[in-house]
């Protein structure tokens, strides 16, 4: 498997982007001295300097320190918004599929509910609430309401495993459901459950910038998505302040490209079929 | 919610303290906020069912039901030739890169690239190039200012010319994504065993192929009922980067400013219209499979 994992292109390009930017995240405070919201340069606007390595702002705070605090929020709410979302997905997934019947109705029914409720009426509602927001909330918040397809994708998954020989054996043997679940089915699908946390990662990053660019993120903090919200109401675009709203969306783009990309890759490592290609 | 839009909305007509007093009173009773809670939310629902969705504070008097009207047309203007556009051309060009290797090479990395863009920056680094550095296209608003709404060619030019960045940013956004689940598709149904079946038989490549697209399309259909719910997120941010006066800028005006009426017809009405696409859908979805169209009819038909 290792074999196949550290041959395969699609795996080492997407991982090292990944961990590029990973590693930017630890070490970058170590490069810049500036705080993210300091008025650090007294002439406001300036292009990328070796000073100021990624320019400076309107107001003259350094962008290379936001951009380094915001891959920091971003990494924060793909671990922990992408790995509540999978959580949930699992155990909903896993109860419905294994279960059936009445248990999977309803459980069913919830997923669909979920699903067509627009994430971002709640969050206004959250937002009228709490008036102070941390990137917590956010991460916790966007993995409650993004899980419903990883649980319909793990319920199909466990329904075609459910019936198979060996969890008939254990289900004779009496073994208690619950063990059932997580010593016969999971393990048989674990690669599955890999590739729903990498998808639920980058799929918990592109909501986060969304709700932050509408003002809708976190209010005592920096993030990717607070620096092209910034950038677009402070009329970045139309003085030409490129440095300002480039950066983040690069960031981004890379992030979850490279997660979709590693994606691919481990589905070619765990899927013999699709390796011969 | 807490907040109170009334005296939001007073603060800004900056008025003696007894004349808020009084304007305060009047309001309050003119939004029907005086009774309680429960009765507020009793009379939502009667409202409701007579069409009226109350009347807005950001832009007084006018009511709710009046502001969406005119913003709805500029939604669908914008957003059905996206999704439909995209969602054909992806399904094309995924099928397409699926059989043939260099077009592979570029169609891939492309669409991952795009999907994984979020729709915002795609949309501001689109009005940034064409709009600001080089003036080819404006970056605000659905039409010139300098112009009312009217029938003739100049004005649906300007229009033409407005909607052409949001719809592109969109469009590519949406394009990466449906491109790379049809090519993953394509090659999917390639190694069933229809498909191997159909190759001993001597079938042209071409029948296979043709077979293999229309049962992938059939998954890409029900996508697209999953994704819509993102997708009006994402149009939602796309109108507020190129200020076009749709639903979605509607939101960011009604957040800003308190507007609990206008935010709650405008996700009333957002429910509704992916509620209806998804009805629409399905009714798609049992044209496009004929199996769908038997196990309807009874297994005897």
């Amino acid at each position: 498997m290792l074999y196949f994992a550290l041959r395969n292109n699609k795996l080492r390009v997407g991982l090292t982007v990944v961990l590029l930017f990973l590693v930017l995240t630890f070490v970058g405070p170590i490069l810049t001295h500036y705080k993210p919201y300091d008025y650090v340069n007294p002439n406001g606007a300036q292009p990328p300097s070796s000073e100021y390595w990624f320019g400076t702002t309107m107001f003259g705070q350094d962008v290379f320190a936001q951009f380094i605090h915001g891959l920091k929020a971003t990494f924060l709410v793909g671990v922990i918004g992408g790995g509540l979302g999978t959580v949930i997905g699992i155990l909903i997934g896993f109860t419905a599929g294994y279960r059936g019947g009445i248990v999977d109705e309803m459980l069913n029914m919830l997923t669909n509910i979920v699903l067509v409720i627009p994430t971002l009426a709640i969050l206004l509602i959250i937002a009228a609430y709490l008036t102070v927001r941390g990137i917590l909330v956010e991460s916790i918040f966007i993995g409650c309401t993004a899980w419903p397809w990883a649980a319909r994708a793990i319920r199909a998954q466990t329904f075609s495993l459910r019936s198979r020989d060996f969890v008939d054996l254990a289900r004779l043997s009496g073994m208690k459901a619950r063990k059932i679940i997580f010593t016969e089915i999971a393990p048989n699908m674990m690669s599955y459950l890999v590739m729903t946390f990498i998808l639920q990662f980058g799929g918990a990053i592109l909501i986060a910038a969304t709700l932050d660019f509408i003002g809708l993120g976190p209010t005592n903090a920096v993030s990717l998505g607070l620096m092209m919200n910034n950038a677009v109401l402070w009329g970045a675009l139309l003085l030409g302040i490129w440095w300002w709203f480039v950066p983040p969306g690069v960031a981004i783009m890379a992030i979850v490209g490279a997660l979709y990309v590693t994606n691919v890759g481990l589905d070619e490592v765990f899927n013999p079929k699709l390796r011969e290609m | 919610m807490p907040g109170d839009p009334v005296q939001n909305m007073l603060s800004r007509a900056a008025l003696h303290a007894e004349a808020i007093e009084v304007m305060h009173g009047y309001y309050t009773r003119a939004f029907g906020l005086d009774v309680p809670i429960w009765r507020q939310y009793l009379n939502f629902w009667i409202a409701l069912f007579h069409g009226d969705l109350g009347t807005s504070v950001y832009m007084f008097p006018q009511p709710v039901a009046a502001i969406i009207k005119r913003a709805v047309p500029y939604d669908i203007f914008l957003l059905l030739p996206a999704i439909l556009l995209s969602w054909w051309a992806g399904n094309k060009f995924g099928a397409f890169a699926a059989r043939t290797k260099w077009l592979d090479n570029i169609i891939s990395p492309l669409g991952y690239i795009l999907t994984a863009t979020p729709y915002m920056w795609l949309g501001i680094l689109l009005s940034w190039v064409f709009g600001i550095v080089l003036g080819v296209f404006p970056v605000a608003g659905a039409y010139s200012f300098a112009l009312r709404p009217h029938l003739s060619w100049t004005f649906i030019g300007s229009v033409l010319k407005h909607w052409f960045l949001p719809f592109a940013s969109l469009f590519l956004v949406m394009f990466g994504g449906w491109a790379i689940g049809m090519r993953n598709m394509i090659i999917y149904e390639l190694e069933a065993d229809y498909s191997h079946y159909l190759e001993a038989l001597g079938a042209p490549r071409r029948l296979i192929r043709k077979y293999a697209f229309r049962n992938a399309v059939l998954p890409q259909l029900t996508g697209l009922a999953l994704q819509l719910g993102v997708i009006v997120a994402g149009a939602l941010v796309t109108e507020v980067v190129f200020s076009y006066p749709g639903i979605g800028y509607l939101i960011l005006a009604a957040i800003q400013n308190q507007d609990y009426f206008l935010i709650q017809g405008c996700f009333l009405f957002i429910i509704i219209g992916v509620l209806l696409a998804n009805f629409a859908i399905d009714i798609a979805y049992v044209i496009v499979d004929p199996r769908t169209r038997t196990g309807m009819l009874g297994e005897g038909a």
